[in-house]
């Protein structure tokens, strides 16, 4: 109660900081000689009433303090001290807290650590920062209050989801927020820069300390959402082309595509309009996701409780944002006199335009895919969905030449250079070619485009594999992240090729046979936990070459709110995924057994933590 | 006027976009519950409060009278704001009341009665939402009125007195 008290007006005070910084922002700008020493403290006071306010919601979930409305729609009091924390971000109101926390925190950060470049445009990047601010701050106390009373006060709440109570996904929101959130200072500093006429090489340099930052956190974010999909879901995937999944990918394929540029910006001054016009991107489409995911417009897995009324504040809000910067960058951007019309061909900086083109294309497909059947349903009332086989046939073509350019650009040298050791990457692409074709022949799938993708693939996995050993090569952080790549993409290719799944029904006791495998039914023993009952399936499993695996998928009956949950059994191992899944059928006797044998499903997990390794070192390395 | 033709047709665009997710925004259906007036009531079996006893559609609501179901629970505020009116047409005898207790806790369902007077003559527990799902309810407090095993008319939010009168001229 006392804390309900304490956070709700903790954040109007937030609120009311947020003025006086806008306030004290114009004045100092006008004269802005050096910058006013207010500033920082104001923001640290902002930031200090955004977590007095966000402890206070930690602090009511683990005393569960059922007076207060969210803690009692997504708590249980015998719920784990664990998911009684992290049930604080596990909801609508409480990750729009985080949200808030993380924005106050980074534009503090940003103040402090912005040394060496012009108070306007640390100004300026304040100004525009406490926009959005207080944007979050009316959104979170006009439609989604964390701390809204109860009266009278419950008794017991009606808990946590269970899918949420998952190690992966109490860190997934807060890991994914701040890559997020990080965009929203790379918006904020590129519409300073873009008004002030200061998008240059050393701008550049300051800034790609933080697109590295966000783009490791939404890396990071986006592998663990994709984990907890794995283990919880129990579908066996790791990718679903969900809307929330594809709303979280479209930012990162900005990100990525803003790096990229940056390198390009910090050595020449080129590219000035993608960088700008991608550092808008990302964080409105980050904005754009909370939009799709928030106002129940999508249907997907994903929790939130929606309210046309929330909607609208942030599509109003969203769209507000989107016309100040178009007016931003159609005002006030001019174009490099150097433009892009002197570009070599053969350079380093054509291969990343290439590629930054098919970054587009991809970012085009999943947002089509994502947003095509809301527009088809309001220009018609159609209702489609759009599936996986859509998003695999438009890309995995385009990823063919992507995965070359990706092979051979970092080897080229920027402004003008020819090609080195030719035979060398020709005799590794025809040994490329080679391997993957005896891979599909070897199991009876040769469909030509396969063959091409995986040859690909391989090629850069070789040249990047080579170049760890070339010591005149120094770009160790790029060469990281792409070999990191071209791994994800064979464990993907080889992953969706070369899964097996079997699915059948069996009753305690029985055995399924077939040649390769035998699963053998062997016990059903049942355990009471806490916060639920499980009913635990112990099979015996035995491949072909007699080696046996025990597995125990487990039901899980939760007892508040009372949802039943089915969890994987999953052996992992170097080479393949064994998983194994139960579900009760009508007739009780009967559970519905499916077991998939998914091969490098490790190396998955293992080339994204690679991928945003590449950033890490290239954000911890000086520059040379 | 070539130049400025680039930032009209986007920012033309973006509006277009604007207006699309708006009235998706507007309509938008997906969680909506189906039932609409006139629709037949549905069929369930649930719990009762109080009686320890299960009741079916067919046991509750008869044909040829007329019923009022309101969805209620105890830490719902407006339902306090509205609890007056119910027990006014409680009074009324060509109504009856159900009640639907929403997600709630049975020891304060019974004290929240107990302070302001019980109008319902049934009352169905729906522990986990899901009978008022059927029923097409949007939130608590909700109020359907029910002849002859049809929902003619539907109230979402509090009642008030200007509906207390409408309920009035509907029953007779």
């Amino acid at each position: 109660m006392i804390y309900s008290v304490v956070g709700h007006y903790s954040l109007i005070l937030g609120l009311c900081v947020g003025l006086i910084l806008i306030f004290f922002s114009i004045q100092n700008f006008k004269n802005s000689n050096q910058l006013d020493a207010k500033i920082l403290s104001f923001s640290f006071l902002q930031l200090f009433f955004v977590l007095i306010s966000f402890l206070a919601l930690i602090i009511s979930f683990v005393i569960s303090d059922f007076s207060n409305e969210t803690v009692f729609n997504n708590s249980h009091t015998t719920k784990p001290l664990f998911y009684k924390i992290s049930g604080t971000w596990g909801n609508h109101e409480g990750s729009l807290l985080l949200w808030l926390l993380v924005l106050t925190l980074f534009i503090f950060i940003f103040l402090l650590r912005t040394k060496n470049q012009p108070i306007k445009y640390k100004i300026l990047t304040l100004g525009f920062q406490q926009v959005i601010i207080i944007g979050f701050f009316l959104f979170l106390i006009q439609t989604s209050n964390p701390f809204n009373y109860l009266f009278p006060v419950p008794d017991e709440g009606l808990g946590l989801n269970p899918i949420l109570q998952d190690p992966a996904l109490a860190i997934h929101p807060p890991i994914l927020y701040l890559g997020y959130v990080g965009s929203s200072i790379i918006f904020s500093s590129a519409l300073a820069a873009t008004t002030l006429k200061m998008v240059s090489t050393s701008w550049a340099v300051h800034i790609k300390k933080w697109v590295l930052i966000s783009w490791i956190f939404l890396t990071l974010g986006i592998l663990l959402g994709s984990i907890w999909a794995y283990y919880e879901l129990g579908w066996g995937g790791f990718w679903f082309w969900d809307p929330v999944e594809n709303v979280s990918l479209m930012p990162w394929l900005a990100l990525t595509t803003l790096l990229h540029c940056i390198l390009v910006l910090e050595r020449k001054e080129i590219l000035t309009s993608w960088v700008i016009i991608l550092s808008i991107a990302t964080f409105t489409l980050s904005m754009c996701g909370t939009f799709l995911v928030r106002s129940g417009i999508l249907n997907s897995v994903h929790t939130f409780a929606n309210d046309p009324e929330r909607g609208l504040f942030i599509l109003i809000f969203l769209f507000a944002l989107i016309f100040l910067s178009l007016y931003i960058f159609f005002f006030f951007h001019q174009t490099s006199k150097n433009n892009s019309s002197n570009f070599f061909w053969l350079s380093k900086e054509t291969s990343i335009l290439v590629n930054n083109w098919f970054m587009m294309y991809f970012l085009s497909v999943v947002l089509i895919g994502t947003v095509y059947p809301i527009f088809l349903d309001v220009i018609s009332s159609q209702k489609i969905s759009v599936g996986p086989p859509f998003y695999h046939k438009l890309i995995a073509p385009f990823l063919i030449p992507f995965l070359f350019a990706m092979a051979i650009g970092p080897r080229l040298k920027w402004i003008r250079s020819d090609l080195k050791d030719k035979i060398y990457l020709i005799s590794l692409l025809i040994i490329s070619i080679l391997i993957s074709f005896f891979i599909l022949k070897n199991f009876n799938t040769n469909i030509l485009i396969n063959t091409i993708l995986i040859s690909s693939a391989f090629y850069l996995f070789f040249i990047t594999l080579r170049d760890f050993f070339n010591k005149k090569y120094k770009n160790f952080a790029q060469n990281t992240a792409h070999f990191g790549f071209s791994l994800l993409i064979l464990s993907i290719l080889f992953n969706n090729l070369f899964s097996s799944e079997i699915i059948t029904n069996l009753k305690v006791g029985e055995t399924y046979d077939n040649l390769k495998t035998k699963i053998v039914f062997e016990s059903i023993n049942q355990k009471k936990e806490k916060n639920y009952k499980s009913i635990i399936a112990n099979f015996n499993i035995i491949n072909s070459e007699g080696i046996k695996n025990k597995l125990s998928p487990e039901l899980r009956i939760y007892n508040q709110p009372n949802i039943t949950t089915s969890e994987a059994d999953i052996k992992t191992t170097l080479m393949k995924d064994k998983f194994i899944v139960i579900n009760l059928v009508q007739n009780q006797d009967y559970f519905n057994v499916r077991y998939q044998v998914k091969p490098f499903m490790l190396w998955i997990w293992l080339s994204v933590i690679m991928i945003s390794l590449g950033g890490l070192v290239s954000f911890l390395q000086k520059r040379i | 006027m070539k130049q400025k033709l680039i930032p009209y047709s986007i920012t033309l665009i973006f509006f277009i976009i604007f207006a699309v997710f708006f009235k998706s925004l507007k309509d938008t259906n997906i969680y909506t519950p189906k039932t609409k007036i006139n629709d037949d009531i549905p069929i369930f079996s649930a719990d009762l409060l109080f009686l320890n006893e299960n009741s079916t559609t067919t046991e509750i609501f008869e044909l040829d009278k007329f019923y009022l179901l309101n969805i209620w629970a105890s830490w719902c505020i407006p339902c306090r704001d509205e609890h007056p009116i119910l027990m006014s047409l409680s009074k009324n005898n060509k109504l009856t009341l159900i009640g639907m207790n929403y997600k709630d806790n049975k020891k304060n369902a019974k004290s929240f009665l107990d302070e302001l007077g019980n109008p319902y003559e049934k009352i169905i527990v729906d522990n986990n939402g899901t009978n008022s799902i059927e029923w097409g309810a949007f939130g608590v407090p909700e109020t359907f009125i029910i002849y002859n095993n049809k929902i003619i008319k539907k109230y979402i939010g509090p009642l008030n007195q200007e509906l207390l009168t409408e309920i009035q001229k509907t029953i007779k």
